[in-house]
């Protein structure tokens, strides 16, 4: 039954990206604006021009492109870059790290304070501290990650300046790293110097990323609490002397957690498309700021590369979330 | 009864107040060239990075102050409005017609057409959205009418979303199988019974829309990607005041202001008229 599940949607999984993998080849291709051009200096000879447009394969039909592209992306082979002319894969797998880093920092953060306040919102119930909570996770949710990113770059970068505007690292430390995950990387080597200065340029471009987030997760987590805690399991741990507290984290979060969890899945691949414009305005060397680059180049290879990584990532995570709601979901474990 | 009528007269402030916000925006919008104290375009390096008015160096007539080129700020704010606003009722519109048309079709006929419906939906969701928005501008070529036609490209999925929901749960009620019985054709069903039922959602999408387009065509301009440079636009001044932070805070203070209040009233606009409009509530 699982393992049938699992294939099934490997299976649309598949198509999916195939239809990624179209819809982004047409989108280009469509673009006026010769690349190559760009390329060459001016006064280069028609022969050059040619001779380059064969090399990327530019002087082919545009379907024979498209499988010629295609059955390279299956063997990993993304092409080169125009602008950077190295090995797409090759950059795409040096940014890609910030990029998760940054992108599992936010959601460490937005599920901390969702739950948290969920769970204190669920306690106090029809107080003023439930309706406190509501207003600021509306207003959380109402505003995206880009407005967030500059009121925080204006309260702690100019205002209070603690925190680093741009960049990811300050440019004058040595880095000892061997991997890309500098952040995770500092805290196994335990060079908690280097993790806090990571820290200080990742904080505010994941508080920004992590707001929209937490206040779904508070609001859908607080509804799943307040309609658990009525039930009669719960009223008898009440009547067996449990605190409101105990209740709520013993008994109540295992039950109510569900809905949110499913829901966190597909809003994680949101808050990772809301990386491109949250590294642009930090300056933070990830995967997006270097797409937002690739298209103002028109570097072609580049961007579809980029495009197909962030669609895999995104199903991938949606993958992942419906086996682990399959897993956990008593009614369908024991289908 | 009576709790729905103390609900909605609660929500009544909010719906003034976004409402008034909108309002007020708009008519300036429109009536930019006679409520601009000042030519948006003109500078003056005589007159650069002046602060707003109730701080020292101020200068009269430039209420909000000035960019590092000497442009009165307030003026380009209140021109770049019309951008916001063309492309915010422009994109959300087409998005609309576009995502609940196949929404409705999906969830009301099922089977094939759903089936197609969804997969291309599951496809779009596979993009990240802003960098699909700067890749669609990219390839259109700056303008408005690329910035407009790639926010309706990539958002007309969260029409289609939520009507198709709807409507998959609409075709299964009472009163539908009443109206197959009683002779009507499916097409006739669908836009006489099923759609007026949607509506609702619809108007409040389409509010909600509108303040996530004003946010697009902020960030396809703060990445210089959306019309010609020479007209303000929202996301144009924040790039410049991102840029000159520590010398002009009020360059980037004001847009900001001035989106923030955009994007909450649209959404909280929308959730109120939906309330308003929704037959059980009402």
């Amino acid at each position: 039954m699982l393992l049938q599940r699992f294939f099934v949607r490997l299976l649309t999984m598949l198509i999916t990206l195939f239809g990624v993998a179209v819809v982004v080849f047409v989108v280009i291709r469509v673009a006026p604006g010769d690349p190559i051009a760009m390329m060459l200096p001016p006064g280069a000879t028609d022969a050059d021009i040619a001779r380059l447009r064969a090399l990327y394969g530019l002087d082919k039909s545009i379907v024979e492109q498209f499988f010629i592209w295609l059955s390279g992306v299956v063997r990993g082979d993304f092409g080169t870059s125009i602008s950077l002319r190295q090995d797409v894969l090759g950059l795409v797998f040096n940014r890609l790290p910030a990029t998760l880093e940054l992108a599992i920092v936010a959601l460490v953060m937005a599920v901390a304070i969702g739950g948290t306040t969920a769970i204190l919102g669920a306690r106090e119930r029809g107080t003023a501290v439930e309706a406190g909570i509501d207003i600021a996770s509306g207003a959380a949710l109402s505003i995206p990650d880009f407005l967030w990113g500059l009121v925080l770059i204006l309260l702690f970068g100019v205002l209070v300046p603690i925190f680093d505007i741009s960049g990811r690292v300050s440019p004058q430390l040595d880095l000892p790293f061997v991997t890309q995950f500098y952040f995770f990387e500092s805290l196994l080597r335990l060079r908690f110097d280097l993790t806090w200065d990571l820290l200080k340029h990742m904080l505010m471009p994941a508080v920004a990323l992590a707001l929209p987030l937490a206040a779904i997760i508070s609001q859908l987590l607080k509804q799943s609490l307040k309609e658990v805690l009525d039930l009669d399991y719960v009223v008898l741990a009440r009547v067996k002397g449990f605190s409101e507290t105990q209740v709520i984290l013993r008994e109540a979060l295992k039950n109510a957690a569900l809905p949110t969890l499913t829901l966190v899945g597909v809003q994680f691949t949101f808050l990772i498309g809301g990386t491109v414009i949250v590294e642009r305005l930090f300056s933070y060397e990830g995967l997006g700021n270097m797409a937002i680059d690739a298209v103002i180049n028109r570097d072609l290879p580049l961007i579809q590369g980029i495009v197909l990584v962030f669609a895999l990532l995104f199903v991938l995570i949606n993958l992942a979330v419906d086996m682990m709601y399959a897993l956990l979901n008593p009614r369908l474990r024991h289908g | 009864m009576d709790k729905s009528h103390t609900s909605r007269r609660r929500r009544s402030p909010r719906l003034w107040l976004a409402g008034g916000w909108l309002l007020l925006a708009l008519l300036a919008a429109i009536f930019a060239p006679l409520v601009a104290p000042q030519d948006p375009l003109a500078q003056d390096l005589m007159l650069e990075r002046l602060p707003p008015f109730w701080l020292d160096g101020a200068e009269p007539g430039y209420w909000l102050g000035t960019d590092s080129l000497g442009r009165d700020l307030l003026s380009r704010l209140i021109f770049g409005g019309r951008i916001a606003f063309i492309v915010a009722f422009a994109a959300a519109i087409a998005a609309c017609l576009v995502g609940s048309t196949l929404g409705l079709i999906a969830g009301y006929f099922g089977g094939w057409a759903d089936r197609i419906v969804s997969r291309v939906v599951d496809i779009w969701m596979a993009f990240p959205p802003v960098l699909f928005a700067i890749l669609l501008v990219a390839v259109l070529g700056t303008g408005l009418g690329s910035v407009i036609l790639a926010i309706a490209i990539i958002d007309w999925t969260r029409f289609c979303r939520v009507i198709r929901a709807e409507a998959m749960g609409q075709s299964r009620m009472d009163y539908v199988e009443n109206a197959r019985i009683a002779g009507y054709g499916r097409v006739g069903i669908m836009l006489r019974e099923v759609l007026p039922n949607v509506v609702p959602s619809i108007v409040a999408l389409l509010s909600l829309e509108m303040g996530i387009a004003v946010i697009v065509e902020a960030i396809l301009s703060f990445v210089n990607l959306s019309i010609s440079t020479d007209d303000p636009t929202w996301g144009g001044i924040i790039a410049e005041g991102r840029l000159s932070i520590h010398q002009a805070w009020w360059v980037l203070v004001f847009p900001l202001v001035t989106l923030i209040l955009t994007v909450l009233s649209f959404s909280q606009f929308g959730e109120a008229l939906k309330t308003r409009f929704d037959p059980v509530l009402r």
